[in-house]
């Protein structure tokens, strides 16, 4: 076989031993991977498959329609606290879009090249990166302290904190990826370069940029530590000042998972599954709308 | 490069130059730059009213510079830079103080590879006229149809304006920025390569189309095919290394050049 190879091939012998060497080395890494795969993906469907099985026992109507119970009563729900986690998730999220969006589309369209540019890519990085814990801390300084209280508004401002850096990203990310070409196109009629920006390259960028939001929304709705120190938590209804605190998901599950109460831990399993589920859903939604926006 | 000569043939079909042919755009001592490096290199020449200018030349050369400097579409790009003059009727567009968005509404372009913008095809071509007239419904749609139609575009796509542009042909494309650029009713069309990316069927459509079009509008073509440019225009520009070799009516440079280097290209012995 050696013999009859081309002669631009490399000489080598490879012998019966040599190539036995080779196939266990190929073989012992191909197991390695597949090994430790299996240990993470255990991992994960251990974790899943708990929380389906505490979770879906504490599930009943009344999950989704009382307020959290307080210390020593029986039943109760956590209505408060899903409307509550909602309310802050979109009060953020609000903040967050015009600011991340807008930031982004300066850095891929205006900053191109530029010193400005680059050092806000780079203090943006590093905000993608900070601990939560740290925003929950300055918006605590400087918001919850001045306005004496917890609230609402601090516990939005804290995600807005963490969800404007996701924004930026993926804006810029997504608006890097339209051709020059087509931008040429635009200015080629006449179009000044908002109008170019606003109606083809957002337009060409809409599904990445809508899902990056997505994808922010569901990396907030499970932050625990920024609302620690702002929105709190509590057993009531939200007020309509949004001061006081405001009840939500992770902080409920936080406080009641560690209760002596097992009408609380259940509830914390409850809104586990709840919380998981929802970031699972809106995953899926971003997934499914940019495959569906870019296959064509 | 092809080695095909070109034959009596293919140029004897054109239209003779009209003697009493306008200047539309008069280059005088144009420079470029990208940077520090001089691409352009005084190039003096005149394009005439409703003409067909062919810019020919080896990969490099500079013919698509020069065509990017009538409708200042370079000066997106903060490192490049022309002076000299080019005179539109009369009026240096290199002038700082001509408004660039109202030069491109009156100078359009067409790019090589099509670039449908991802709207409706509908949407395509109104998205031109809307910068500059407010128009009722009832004349935009008129508008519409007309630039279609003169882009041999109509009939293939007039069941299915609201679909996206995005959806068509490469052929269909391209006639669609086509349309795009004549519905604004431009002076003149720039065509940078518009058929490298197309099958030879869509090609024939284009060349077809251009021919139509010269009537109306003053055209300048940059072209890598030489079949292409003997056959669609009256002018040809020959130019090596930023410099413009020679000029003439098609014609007479296929047929007789003057410059031996000018012969040398087209009868494919370099570029």
């Amino acid at each position: 076989m050696i013999g009859n190879a081309p002669p631009s091939f490399p000489a080598t012998p490879v012998g019966g031993r040599v190539r036995r060497s080779r196939q266990v080395a190929d073989g012992a890494l191909k197991l390695t991977c597949i090994l430790f795969t299996a240990l993470g993906t255990f991992v994960l469907g251990w974790i899943l498959l708990m929380l389906l099985v505490e979770g879906a026992g504490g599930l009943s109507l009344a999950v989704f329609t009382q307020v959290t119970p307080g210390p020593g009563t029986e039943g109760g729900g956590i209505a408060n606290a899903i409307v509550g986690s909602l309310i802050l998730t979109i009060l953020s999220i609000a903040v967050a879009t015009p600011i991340g969006v807008l930031a982004g589309t300066y850095l891929a369209e205006y900053g191109k090249g530029s010193k400005l540019a680059e050092t806000i890519r780079f203090v943006n990085d590093v905000l993608l990166a900070a601990p939560s814990i740290l925003i929950g801390l300055f918006v605590y300084m400087f918001m919850v302290q001045p306005m004496g209280g917890y609230s609402g508004w601090a516990g939005g401002v804290a995600l807005a904190i963490i969800a404007v850096p996701v924004i930026v990203r993926t804006t810029e990310d997504m608006l890097r990826i339209v051709p020059g070409s087509l931008r040429e196109a635009g200015a080629a009629l006449g179009a000044p370069m908002s109008t170019v920006i606003r109606k083809i390259s957002w337009r060409s960028a809409r599904a990445g940029m809508v899902t990056g939001v997505l994808l922010a929304t569901a990396r907030i709705a499970g932050e625990t530590a920024p609302l620690l120190f702002t929105a709190l938590n509590n057993n009531f209804w939200f007020r309509p000042d949004l001061m006081g605190g405001v009840a939500n998901l992770p902080v409920m599950i936080y406080q009641f998972a560690l209760s002596p109460y097992q009408n609380w831990r259940e509830l914390a399993w409850a809104g586990a599954l709840i919380i998981t589920a929802a970031i699972l859903a809106l995953s899926v939604a971003a997934r499914l709308l940019f495959k569906k926006e870019t296959a064509r | 490069m092809s080695s095909i000569a070109i034959s009596a043939k293919d140029v004897t079909g054109n239209m003779p130059p009209s003697a009493n042919a306008q200047t539309r755009i008069a280059v005088r001592d144009l420079n470029f730059y990208y940077g520090d490096f001089r691409s352009l290199k005084d190039i003096s020449l005149d394009f005439y009213d409703r003409q067909v200018t062919a810019l020919i030349g080896p990969s490099g050369c500079g013919k698509s510079t020069l065509l990017r400097t009538f409708n200042r579409i370079y000066s997106l790009y903060p490192e490049q830079r022309a002076d000299g003059q080019i005179l539109l009727d009369g009026q240096n567009v290199l002038s700082p103080s001509i408004d660039v968005n109202e030069l491109r509404a009156r100078v359009g372009m067409v790019f090589q590879k099509p670039t449908p913008f991802p709207m409706s095809i509908y949407d395509n071509i109104a998205f031109g006229i809307r910068l500059y007239e407010k128009l009722p419904k009832s004349d935009l749609d008129g508008r519409v149809e007309e630039a279609l139609r003169k882009a041999a575009l109509w009939d293939e796509v007039k069941d299915k304006l609201r679909q996206s542009g995005m959806g068509l042909s490469g052929g269909q494309q391209q006639r669609l920025c086509i349309a795009r650029t004549i519905a604004q009713k431009p002076e003149v069309i720039l065509l940078d390569e518009p058929t490298s990316a197309l099958d030879p069927i869509s090609t024939g459509k284009i060349e077809e189309l251009i021919e139509q079009l010269r009537s109306e509008f003053t055209i300048v073509i940059v072209t890598h095919n030489m079949q292409q440019a003997a056959r669609i225009s009256q002018y040809t520009a020959f130019m090596y290394l930023g410099e413009l070799v020679e000029f003439g009516p098609t014609t007479k440079m296929f047929m007789n050049p003057t410059r031996k280097q000018t012969q040398d290209y087209i009868t494919g012995r370099f570029g």
